[in-house]
């Protein structure tokens, strides 16, 4: 019998118990829709943090100071020290050093209340240097952006986020405009290219000021030297480890620490990014294993109605043995049959899982990413559920004797 | 006359737990080209497991069994599946057909294992059809059709691949008079155009159809009556 021969009786013999196929393939359709919508999730969840994180800049570092150990042995959290000083970050910057660092943005950080005659608004001031912008990737969408002119006469001005301009000065353009923060006065030279909210800190609210003029007219004179953070570019890709670890060295020696007891954190976009969606990665691979016992259980469905099938059609298998049909024929014809349950909960599953993967965002709120290769494996896997679970019974039917299946009456 | 099968000491013993039962005890017979022949016998007398035998539905114990000059008693399930397949056509009591299946696509059956194209098929099985009379009834499915027909459709698909021996096991038995007329005298003709045909039996008058008679007892040939 051929293969097309072959097709045409399963479906033929599908179609004799359709309700009873069509709950069959219920089984795996679910099974199959579960799994590709949860791990969709969890790749939409994934690519947004890897998204949010990766607008912080490109081949970015980041040292972070460390945590402080009170005498009484309280240890405070990540960043509570202030070991970090503008002269760490001088020496970062020097190409002797550090040949594979770009460029070094020090940056000292707080939230601060700004003015704009009668406006009032909370935004984080940040004092910083003009490589900043070209460290952060960050663009100017009107003015100019700050100067080393600006820096070594810690002049006044400062360069607004989008969100921050709007909220000061509503329509009107910022420019030229002032804002007044912890009682100094600023002039708004330039306002930032919007590039939506980054993890943590809305990237588009914020003031950006000269680091001299930070820390004279905004902190406290007694933190001028520390900074908050050091943002360091390394030239390319390839060389984001070399910079890693020329970083690394030059702030250890500068401490006077071994690496166990470092200071301060160095961390890439990469381990920002592992660390934020490590949670994630467990969350999907939990609810894709829930999903994946349930297409065991649709599975189970397939193997279970194949078994039934077979008794049910003793005699139907004992007559076409006895036509002429060989051992391996039957087997081809049960085992294409449990196939094609498989094959079609697969393929129904997936179109399910596409009007989920369209509907599911607006209702959660939340990307769901389904994949093509997602998809292929899951219509793969439904067909090798059908073969497998199609194995036991197809032999069952194969291995019956034709006399004791034609005399059962 | 060539022997298109033959017999020799064939025997069948089953085993059920510790007990054997011998159902066929030394058979031997022969069957020549173009006869129609009986085997007759009451239940339990081995004409079932003979029947089997002759079939190829099953093999024998010892002994030699031979169709159309091969040596069958030793094959294996898929080699005599080719033989069912192409040298045999069954006639059951019981009709055998696929009830989902349209008459033509039951006849067609033997045909789709023989590997036999799909336009071929549809001919062939039209023809046979038309050779048992229901040329008319080809689309109908077996509920659609009366005992007779049924039984006719069955004998349609054993004339199908135009096989060596006709094989019908009981073939009237379900059967109301008129019905068994019909089936008989379709066997009848066809026997006069030379077909082989055996016919498993055990009502006289059905024997009678045939040119002789093979009478079994106890898993033995009990004796030979009629023309040889």
């Amino acid at each position: 019998m051929t293969y097309g021969e072959t097709l045409r009786t399963a479906l033929e013999a599908l179609r004799g118990h359709r309700l009873r196929s069509a709950l069959t393939v219920l089984g795996i359709l679910i099974g199959i829709a579960a799994v590709i919508l949860t791990v969709g999730l969890g790749q939409g969840a994934q690519a947004q943090v890897r998204d949010q994180i990766s607008k912080l800049g490109s081949n970015l570092l980041i040292v972070a100071p460390g945590s402080t150990t009170s005498a009484s042995g309280v240890r405070g959290g990540r960043g509570s020290s202030s070991t970090l000083t503008v002269a760490d970050a001088d020496a970062l910057g020097d190409d002797g050093v550090a040949p594979d660092v770009t460029a070094v943005a020090a940056v000292s950080t707080s939230s601060q209340s700004l003015t704009a005659g009668t406006t009032n608004w909370t935004a984080n001031v940040v004092g910083t240097t003009p490589s900043w912008a070209q460290v952060r990737a960050r663009t100017l969408s009107s003015g100019r952006f700050l100067t080393d002119d600006d820096v070594a006469q810690s002049r006044p001005v400062a360069v607004l986020g989008p969100t921050t301009a709007t909220e000061l000065f509503g329509g009107r353009g910022a420019v030229g405009q002032s804002v007044t923060v912890n009682g100094s006065t600023f002039t708004v030279v330039g306002v930032l290219q919007a590039i939506g909210s980054t993890t943590g800190t809305d990237e588009d609210d914020q003031a950006v000021v000269p680091r001299t003029t930070y820390a004279t007219r905004v902190a406290g004179s007694t933190t001028r030297a520390a900074v908050s953070t050091i943002y360091l570019q390394a030239t390319s890709q390839e060389t984001l480890t070399a910079a890693y670890q020329e970083a690394n060295a030059l702030l250890q020696t500068r401490h006077g620490v071994t690496a166990a007891a470092a200071d301060f954190t160095l961390s890439s976009q990469q381990s920002l990014i592992s660390t934020a969606t490590a949670t994630d990665r467990t969350l999907t691979v939990l609810l894709a294993g829930v999903a994946g016992i349930s297409l065991l259980v649709g599975a189970l469905g397939i193997g279970n109605m194949m078994l039934v099938s077979v008794s049910e059609r003793v005699r139907e298998i004992g007559l076409r043995k006895a036509l002429g049909a060989t051992p391996a024929a039957v087997r081809r014809q049960f085992l294409v049959e449990a196939s094609a349950l498989g094959l079609s909960g697969g393929v129904a599953g997936v179109l399910l899982a596409l009007v989920g993967a369209a509907v599911l965002p607006v209702l959660l709120d939340q990307p769901v990413t389904v994949s093509v290769a997602a998809a292929a494996t899951a219509v793969g896997v439904s067909l090798l559920i059908g073969v497998v679970a199609g194995v036991y019974p197809a032999s069952r039917a194969a291995r019956l004797a034709p006399i004791d299946a034609l005399r059962n009456e | 006359m060539t022997a298109i099968l033959s017999l020799r000491d064939v025997r069948k013993t089953y085993v059920m737990g510790d007990l054997e039962v011998q159902a066929l005890a030394g058979i031997s017979m022969d069957v020549h080209e173009g006869e129609y022949v009986a085997v007759m016998g009451p239940s339990g007398s081995g004409k079932s497991t003979l029947m089997h035998i002759l079939g190829c539905l099953d093999v024998p114990t010892s002994g030699t069994y031979e169709l159309a000059g091969t040596d069958v008693s030793s094959m294996t399930e898929a080699q005599l599946a080719e033989v069912r397949n192409r040298r045999i056509g069954f006639v059951f009591q019981g009709f055998n057909l696929l009830p989902t299946l349209s008459a033509w696509r039951n006849v067609e059956l033997p045909l789709c294992y023989a590997g036999v194209g799909r336009e071929e098929r549809r001919e062939r099985a039209v023809a046979a059809l038309e050779r048992v009379g229901l040329g008319g009834r080809v689309d109908h499915r077996p509920g659609e059709l009366s005992g007779g027909q049924q039984q006719r459709v069955a004998v349609a698909r054993a004339l199908v691949t135009d096989p060596a021996l006709i094989l019908a096991d009981e073939p009237t038995g379900n059967l109301d008079s008129r019905s068994t007329a019909d089936v008989l005298g379709l066997l009848q003709d066809l026997s006069a155009a030379g077909r082989t045909i055996m016919l498993i039996t055990h009502e006289a008058d059905v024997a009678e159809a045939a040119q002789r008679t093979v009478r079994i007892r106890d898993g033995l040939v009990e004796r030979l009556a009629g023309a040889a």
